[in-house]
């Protein structure tokens, strides 16, 4: 870790990562009950239905990578996705009413945790299929390239198991090819849904595939917040001074299942208990407290969190469904009331 | 009025070249695109507008798709070239999960205007993995209009509406049809969702769009010749469709033949049959291609083609 980050900093990264572990907490609890999957069947009370995808042990990528964007870069993100949303800026109530289903949500209700977006503060959208963010995310910032507005950039997130889909290939190529504000940023939590990523994958992983594109590529313990800004902060500034893309491959572990359903019964135990060993969250607590943060402080980060969490699942609780008309809207405007 | 005499290829480059002037939001991607595209459908617009806002793109179907998305999220308006409609399967997840449902899923919060160009039907002796109808996927699909022209006029009007629409476009024009002439006005409005009514009759309704306009029209020269006149509508917008051109001449005539290249099975026409049939219960017949790849010798792409002869055979025995 690092131990020169500026006073306060260190405190904020802890903030970002301990409010995205209590909101995927929470919504994991919610969840229980609500796919069936996994050897489960849905029961139907379950506040948060469907799959979810939670980045548990992760939070340090999103919160050492997002401490260094406005809000107006933007941001693809993933199938687990809830991460990069609250590091980015976007309202945790909103995204709560959004698993809920609720009105209230960023999207109405229409998308769900797995189509989490919030454009307001540049964060264009989780995606429930792999790798299909990094086209998307070299489209806009092409799009950033063109226009020549500022020196915005985007980042684009993706996991281990997006490398070995052809839009890796395609979008790195693009980026590279056409000098793109781009920061590729591969969360390698080792698992691929329920296959682990490193028998399946040839060669030395998304930084020997960046390199191979003459994309430079930085690797970081991605359980070290501080490892994770530093290296981020300097990729984030060549990028943004028009450097052309970059990619940061970020080692963590994926410590829940697939979905919060599935308890991963086919890892090794000794595979995850390591990794807990290794726990980003519990790791910048206890570098904090060495550096001499008090631990009340860092307790009412963690209680502030809690709190927030707790008024965000009675707010999302309480919100309408949305309007049975809502299913017709947004479809398109060319021939909307078409629908047969 | 600018009356110009233009080739299908032509008539679209000077809509793309038009929007291009009029929005500087417009941009083109794909590949060959620079040299005026495969077909000459993209002819002088780098020279005119640049190698920034006309990109030569990698053979990267995906990518061009998946770019074009983030692109018009980021407030471009992509024109996206596809090559062939058969290409285009390889940007299939870009265009059906995001391109489609980006608007609904994220609750309206963006809107994807972009118009993705993959010319469809048989190119001649180019066999099976280049000569594929595939309209009645992209007309499933919710999220996109579907448009396939079949005249310079149209294909001028329908891409600069397409282009103006603000959803994402499938945009299929016919790969065989590129250097057919005709007069374009470039001040004609062609809206999309219209069909055009191309001859008047009473006898039969004759439904049909793209390339297979030509053999429904000389089907209809011959069945006048016999006394019988049909109203042929020229689809245009395959979705939304013109349900009420279409309709109000199947009450009118109390018949419909519907012809088109695509396989007959599953194909477009069977929704405007079954349409028709609950709309109006008209007498109703289809006629598309047998469900085989189309092959590469004459004898055997011909198995897949739908001739004058054919639709004449097709209305004579609905008629009868």
């Amino acid at each position: 870790m690092d131990p020169s980050i500026p006073g306060g900093a260190g405190e904020a990264l802890y903030r970002t990562m301990v409010r995205i572990r209590a909101f995927e907490n929470a919504a994991e609890t919610a969840s229980q009950g609500g796919v069936s999957a996994y050897g489960q069947q849905a029961a139907g009370a379950a506040k948060v239905r469907g799959p979810l995808h939670l980045s548990t042990g992760q939070e340090a990528v999103p919160a050492g990578v997002c401490a260094h964007l406005r809000t107006s870069d933007y941001l693809t993100s993933t199938h687990r996705g809830h991460g990069h949303t609250l590091a980015k800026g976007a309202d945790l109530t909103r995204m709560m009413c959004e698993l809920f289903g609720k009105a209230t949500g960023f999207n109405g209700g229409k998308g769900g945790s797995m189509h989490i977006a919030d454009f307001s503060v540049g964060m264009l959208g989780a995606n429930g299929v792999v790798a299909a963010g990094l086209p998307i995310a070299v489209g806009a910032a092409h799009a950033q390239k063109l226009l020549k507005k500022n020196d915005d950039i985007t980042v684009c997130f993706f996991g281990d198991g997006a490398i070995n889909r052809g839009p890796f290939l395609e979008a790195l190529n693009w980026a590279r090819v056409y000098a793109l504000p781009v920061l590729f940023v591969c969360e390698d939590n080792r698992w691929s849904a329920t296959t682990a990523s490193g028998p399946m994958t040839a060669g030395d992983g998304a930084s020997a595939r960046a390199a191979s594109m003459d994309i430079a590529a930085t690797q970081v313990d991605g359980n070290d917040v501080f490892a994770v800004h530093e290296a981020a902060a300097r990729l984030v500034g060549e990028v943004r001074s028009g450097g052309g893309p970059r990619l940061l491959h970020a080692l963590t572990y994926r410590v829940k299942g697939h979905v919060s359903v599935d308890l991963a019964a086919y890892r090794d135990p000794a595979e995850l208990a390591a990794a807990l060993e290794t726990d980003p969250i519990a790791r910048t607590r206890g570098h904090l407290l060495s550096t001499g943060v008090r631990a009340a402080t860092l307790d009412a980060i963690e209680n502030a969190a809690r709190d927030e969490v707790d008024t965000a699942l009675a707010i999302a609780d309480a919100a309408p469904w949305p309007d049975a008309s809502a299913a017709f809207t947004d479809v398109q405007s060319t021939g909307a009331g078409q629908w047969h | 009025m600018a009356l110009k005499e233009l080739s299908y290829a032509e008539a679209a480059a000077l809509a793309i070249r038009r929007e291009m002037e009029a929005d500087a939001r417009v941009v083109v991607l794909g590949e060959d695109v620079g040299r005026g595209g495969i077909f000459g459908q993209y002819t002088g617009l780098q020279q005119t507008f640049g190698a920034e806002r006309v990109i030569d793109t990698p053979i990267s179907e995906a990518a061009i798709m998946g770019a074009g998305v983030g692109m018009a999220l980021a407030g471009l308006r992509p024109v996206v070239e596809m090559r062939v409609v058969d290409f285009a399967l390889c940007g299939m997840d870009e265009l059906v999960n995001q391109a489609a449902k980006n608007r609904f899923m994220f609750g309206g919060q963006g809107r994807v205007p972009l118009v993705a160009r993959m010319p469809g039907g048989i190119w001649d002796a180019s066999a099976a993995q280049h000569s594929q109808s595939l309209e009645a996927w992209f007309a499933h699909l919710p999220g996109v209009v579907v448009v396939s022209p079949s005249t310079p006029q149209d294909n001028h009007g329908l891409l600069r509406a397409a282009l103006q629409c603000g959803d994402p476009v499938v945009y299929i024009e016919h790969k065989t049809l590129w250097a057919v002439r005709g007069d374009v006005d470039e001040d004609i409005a062609v809206p999309l969702g219209k069909a055009a009514r191309v001859r008047e009759g009473n006898a039969l309704t004759l439904v049909s769009w793209s390339k297979q306009m030509q053999a429904c029209a000389a089907a209809c020269d011959a069945l006048a010749a016999e006394g019988i006149a049909v109203d042929l509508i020229d689809l245009r917008t395959l979705w939304p469709w013109d349900r009420e051109t279409v309709l109000s001449s199947c009450a009118r005539t109390g018949r419909l033949l519907v012809v088109h290249e695509a396989v007959q099975a599953a194909g477009f026409g069977a929704e405007i049959a079954a349409s028709a049939a609950e709309a109006t219960g008209c007498r109703i017949a289809r006629l598309g291609a047998p469900r085989i790849p189309v092959g590469y010798a004459p004898v055997l792409e011909a198995q897949s083609r739908i001739g004058a002869e054919a639709v004449v055979r097709a209305a004579k025995k609905l008629l009868g």
